[in-house]
């Protein structure tokens, strides 16, 4: 980053000169890279938004080959080779269905890349500031400035953090993939150790005093690495506990993370373009954040310690389901969708796991041919990260106008002639609404009770993530097919065919 | 660097982003996600310049392990979101 190496790099160019070239691109950079996320802010533009996005980091690479006062290549040039060809490699063979868990690891690589650039740089400047003390140069030890110094620890506690907390949401979410059938699913995911508190809150102190280790003796690397390995096993601590609804937070969470990292390594090495493109990201992650959890009507902290509200006084399910559940068929679906002018579909993380989005666009196809008007209603923590559900139907090709918001479509919900919900559960129970001491009170729903007719497609009648029994499946207006996803769509759309 | 215009630039970066990132409707939530991922993976930058700085061997490595990590994070996020993109659209 010092001029006077790119000097020696030009040879004519004038260092200042170089300097400023430099500077404009990386804001060049960061303009693209802002004029991409202006992007996603409509389907339309949104190809395109990323694409610009690609040219900011282009522009940013390139920028730092010629100006960054590189001296060595050879590594340079293979890390370049082996990272694209391992991301392109991962990124064209990730199924739509497996996005959560690929999102996730990309978020722990840019972590881990973060902290490791603050530990290279401090090596070289404990390399310098050595050699500096040898010829008892003055001023050397600006290098060590406390900026310098707090940069570091900061983004060796959150890239380390970010990385192993990454991970272990990759391996929940890629679990969560194979193991199909009803309550396992949902609490397989949350992990509690005995006495986590108490490891917590020692790891979180162990981690505090080596963020003042690393900042108040900037002589030895030591205390940054002791620093990452115990942000490393914060990280593991934080994330082991969270249950699988929960983890739309915790990406979105990590997401955030990853840029915050980025940003303060570009504290570490004094560089703009991280700073502003690593907070951006660290925005975006933090308005996802509060999103999800809005939407859930928890707070983060009751996330991150995986406490859910009172569970204990509510009814069993032997009380709410004795003697009320009503089953139906394909072949009665099918008849009552005949008749349907208007027609919901509810789709929860069950559509994901049973992989029924195109059979689901097929009946769709099917009743909007026959003249009725069917849209999906998405409930914003549908499925393991922000946005999940409508992925996945956009990958089964369904007009991105048909993907209605809770908000939207909640007020329209009782002309609804037949809705059908598909592996949803927690998101639909209108107890949310109902029982104020209920463990999702006042969590926002889908009011698919409202419908006229409502076809519950699930498995079984386990409970979902909050571990309560769902009214909704007793109400008078409800009929349940028990059913795998896939094979329910595919028989009612063979049901609707024949009628 | 001074240290003021860098959090100057932060604050101002962080006012955008939260502007921006609003905007962006929940269908796109996770394109979003892996777009903005992907950006994170901007330090490849820095890894690039420890990595290229010849501060030794330990550096190196550490700077090729980084340059790998953000490139992966990089290449593979934008790719991730341009495959997700490229399927909204609207039909006919």
């Amino acid at each position: 980053m010092d001029p006077s190496t790119a000097k020696t790099i030009e040879g004519a160019m004038d260092p200042a000169t170089v300097t400023m070239i430099r500077d404009l691109a990386y804001l060049f950079a960061s303009v693209l890279f802002i004029r991409g996320l202006k992007g996603l802010t409509h389907p339309r533009t949104a190809v395109r938004g990323n694409l610009l996005g690609v040219c900011g980091m282009l522009v940013a690479v390139v920028t730092t080959l010629w100006a960054g006062g590189i001296v060595t290549w050879g590594w340079i040039a293979s890390g370049l080779i082996v990272g694209s060809l391992i991301g392109v490699f991962l990124a064209v063979r990730v199924p739509m269905t497996g996005m959560p868990q690929m999102v996730a690891i990309f978020n722990g690589f840019g972590g881990a890349a973060s902290f490791l650039v603050a530990g290279g740089e401090l090596f070289i400047r404990l390399a310098n500031s050595r050699a500096a003390d040898a010829v008892a140069e003055a001023g050397a030890h600006e290098a060590m400035s406390s900026q310098f110094t707090i940069a570091t620890a900061l983004s060796g506690l959150i890239g380390a953090v970010t990385l192993t907390g990454s991970f272990v949401a990759f391996i929940k979410l890629a679990e969560y993939k194979i193991t199909i059938g009803g309550k396992k699913i949902w609490l397989s995911g949350s992990l509690q150790l005995p006495a986590r508190h108490l490891i917590s809150i020692v790891a979180v102190l162990a981690t505090i005093g080596l963020c003042v280790a690393v900042v108040a003796d900037p002589t030895t690397s030591l205390w940054y690495w002791l620093l990452v390995a115990s942000a490393a096993v914060l990280g593991i601590l934080i994330t082991i506990p969270i249950g699988g609804a929960d983890m739309p937070v915790v990406i979105a969470l990590l997401n955030s993370y990853s840029g915050l990292a980025a940003c303060a390594t570009g504290f570490v090495i004094g560089n703009t373009v991280l700073i502003i493109a690593g907070s951006l990201v660290g925005a975006s992650g933090l308005i996802l954040t509060a999103i999800m959890c809005k939407a859930m009507n928890r707070s983060l902290a009751s996330v991150i310690f995986a406490t859910m509200g009172p569970t204990a006084d509510g009814p069993s399910a032997d009380d709410v389901y004795a003697g009320k559940i009503k089953t139906t068929s394909a072949d009665e679906i099918a008849m009552m969708l005949d008749g349907a002018q208007r027609v919901v579909i509810v789709p929860g993380y069950g559509m994901a796991v049973s992989q029924a989005q195109h059979a689901v666009r097929d009946l769709a196809n099917l009743l909007e041919s026959r003249g009725a008007t069917v849209e999906f209603g998405i409930h914003p923590v549908a499925g393991r990260m922000p946005g999940h559900m409508n992925v996945l139907l956009a990958e089964a090709d369904i007009d991105y106008d048909k993907l209605l918001e809770m908000d939207a479509i909640n007020p329209t919900l009782d002309t609804v002639d037949v809705a059908l919900v598909i592996g949803a559960n927690d998101v639909v129970n209108p107890v949310a609404r109902t029982d104020p001491s209920s463990a999702i009170a006042g969590m926002p729903i889908i009011d698919i009770d409202k419908c006229r007719t409502v076809v519950v497609i699930k498995r079984s009648l386990s409970p979902g993530f909050a571990g309560i029994p769902n009214p909704l499946f007793a109400q008078d207006n409800t009929l349940m097919f028990f059913s795998d996803g896939k094979k329910a769509f595919v028989e009612i759309t063979a049901a609707v065919k024949d009628s | 660097m001074d240290l003021m215009p860098l959090v100057t630039i932060l604050m101002l970066a962080i006012f955008v982003g939260f502007e921006i990132i609003t905007k962006v409707p929940p269908t796109l939530h996770t394109p979003l996600m892996s777009g903005s991922n992907a950006i994170s993976g901007i330090a490849v930058v820095g890894a690039l310049v420890v990595s290229g700085a010849d501060g030794g061997t330990l550096p190196s490595v550490l700077g090729f392990i980084a340059v790998v990590l953000a490139t992966v994070n990089a290449v593979g996020g934008f790719l991730v979101s341009h495959r997700m993109l490229a399927m909204f659209r609207k039909k006919g």
